[in-house]
């Protein structure tokens, strides 16, 4: 017998059910609760958040090509500048008018979700080399046992995408425009549409990190 | 020795897996294809976290925090624990939300089918932030087990979800909380998606007659462990990572 290591399992995780709205987005799903602030997560910007205003939208599809209509997405981003607004961030002092965090419901009806953010500057990869601009996706629902890890990269940064070291991670080169948000013109702004494809040909590639 | 290292590895075969076939729904919405495995980096390092002044007097509070009439229907309880990592150190200022079924088992929502009657002074839902030490707490009531369409009769057992934010995006989970000595927590294709017994109980709270409130409230403890992070005594980073 050796001395014991001392260490605790992470709680395992349960799916989010149903009823996540009702958590995660109570005034969403007709709860009006916490005051007047709304639920945590609709408004990633606050009055002068620097950087260029984008529209993130998409749907998060399953293996039958049906939107899931009682999904969760959140998203983790760092700002114009490339820094997270965290206190884990220790290379600079991100924008505090823009939370880097956003969480919307993918609607009841189409199953669409929407992201009214700024597109996100570039931030190293554990060796020091720059990734590509990204954002990172964390999905929940029904039938989700354990919520999936992804990010989306932008169609209009080919340069930056053919250099990052975690897109030169995907094995099946195909697979990478899974990762990929298509750009298209928006009302003064770009928008990039991203679909997550949880099964099938186009499955999106979700990560172990 | 500071916190600054990576994550442990995620155990997956701790967590249930995507695809299990007795919960109907992972069927059409489980990944398929294997996870690309991938180091740490500061966009999963990183996180939001949340001030304590954004909380309202009544939020961990679900008998209060929605009652318009007078209290909810139901057996009054006190739900309380530690977040802490795998290193068993409490995590402080822990997002912590929670919602759940009234004690009749229906939850309010637009979608629920199950005919048990909703209560008009219960919502469903609450949260908290814990404190340096990693503590929380909250009071409810104990919700009911209610029928859910997957197989013929299937009926879930009495549960709380628990959504937490650690520190850093990697530690972000979802789990549900159940109650000890309820039979139905094994007959559930939910829960038996976790393979390994011994992972099961740790997500079922114990009776704690100790900190029960006289003529008022039963307790229940139940500890959170969210991932925990790898001492840098021996890791060599580039500056900024």
């Amino acid at each position: 017998m050796a001395q014991s290591l001392d260490r605790l399992k992470e709680s395992p995780s349960q799916t989010a059910g149903p009823y996540i709205h009702i958590g995660a987005t109570p005034n969403h799903s007709g709860i009006e609760i916490y005051g007047n602030a709304g639920d945590l997560g609709r408004t990633m910007l606050g009055p002068g958040a620097k950087g260029e205003r984008i529209l993130v939208k998409g749907r998060v599809i399953d293996g039958g090509g049906a939107p899931l209509r009682d999904a969760l997405v959140e998203i983790w981003q760092a700002d114009a500048a490339g820094l997270y607004n965290s206190p884990q961030e220790k290379r600079g002092k991100a924008d505090p008018a823009f939370t880097g965090w956003g969480r919307q419901p993918t609607d009841g009806v189409t199953g669409e979700y929407r992201f009214e953010t700024i597109r996100p500057g570039r931030v190293p990869f554990v060796d020091g080399r720059l990734m590509a601009p990204h954002i990172t996706f964390w999905i929940v629902a029904r039938g989700i046992n354990i919520g999936l890890h992804t990010r989306m990269y932008f169609s209009d940064q080919a340069a930056a995408n053919a250099e990052c070291p975690v897109l030169a991670r995907v094995e099946h080169r195909d697979r990478a425009a899974t990762l990929i948000g298509a750009r298209s013109e928006g009302a003064g702004e770009a928008v990039y549409t991203f679909d997550i494809h949880l099964q099938g040909e186009r499955e999106t590639i979700f990560f172990d990190i | 020795m500071t916190d600054q290292g990576s994550f442990y590895q995620r155990d997956r075969a701790w967590h249930p897996p995507p695809f299990t076939p007795d919960y109907k729904t992972s069927v059409l919405r489980s990944p398929q294809r294997a996870l690309l495995s991938l180091e740490n980096t500061i966009s999963e390092m990183t996180g939001p976290v949340f001030g304590h002044g954004m909380l309202g007097e009544f939020d961990n509070d679900l008998i209060r925090n929605w009652a318009k009439t007078g209290d909810p229907v139901g057996p009054r309880i006190i739900v309380y624990g530690r977040v802490l990592d795998e290193n068993g150190h409490g995590v402080p200022n822990a997002l912590v939300e929670f919602w759940q079924a009234n004690a009749g088992g229906r939850y309010r929502h637009k979608k629920e089918l199950y005919i048990a009657a909703l209560d008009p002074n219960f919502g469903g839902c609450g949260r908290t932030i814990t404190d340096e030490q990693g503590h929380y707490w909250m009071r409810t009531i104990r919700p009911g087990a209610y029928p859910w369409p997957n197989r013929v009769n299937d009926w879930r057992p009495a549960h709380i979800h628990f959504s937490i934010f650690g520190h850093a995006f990697a530690q972000r989970l979802i789990t549900q909380m159940y109650f000890e000595g309820d039979p139905m927590i094994w007959q559930c294709p939910i829960v038996m998606g976790i393979p390994d017994r011994s992972a099961v109980e740790t997500l079922v709270a114990a009776l704690d007659r100790s900190n029960s409130i006289h003529m008022d409230s039963l307790a229940y403890k139940f500890d959170i462990v969210l991932r925990g992070r790898r001492s840098t005594l021996f890791e060599n980073r580039m500056e900024g990572n």
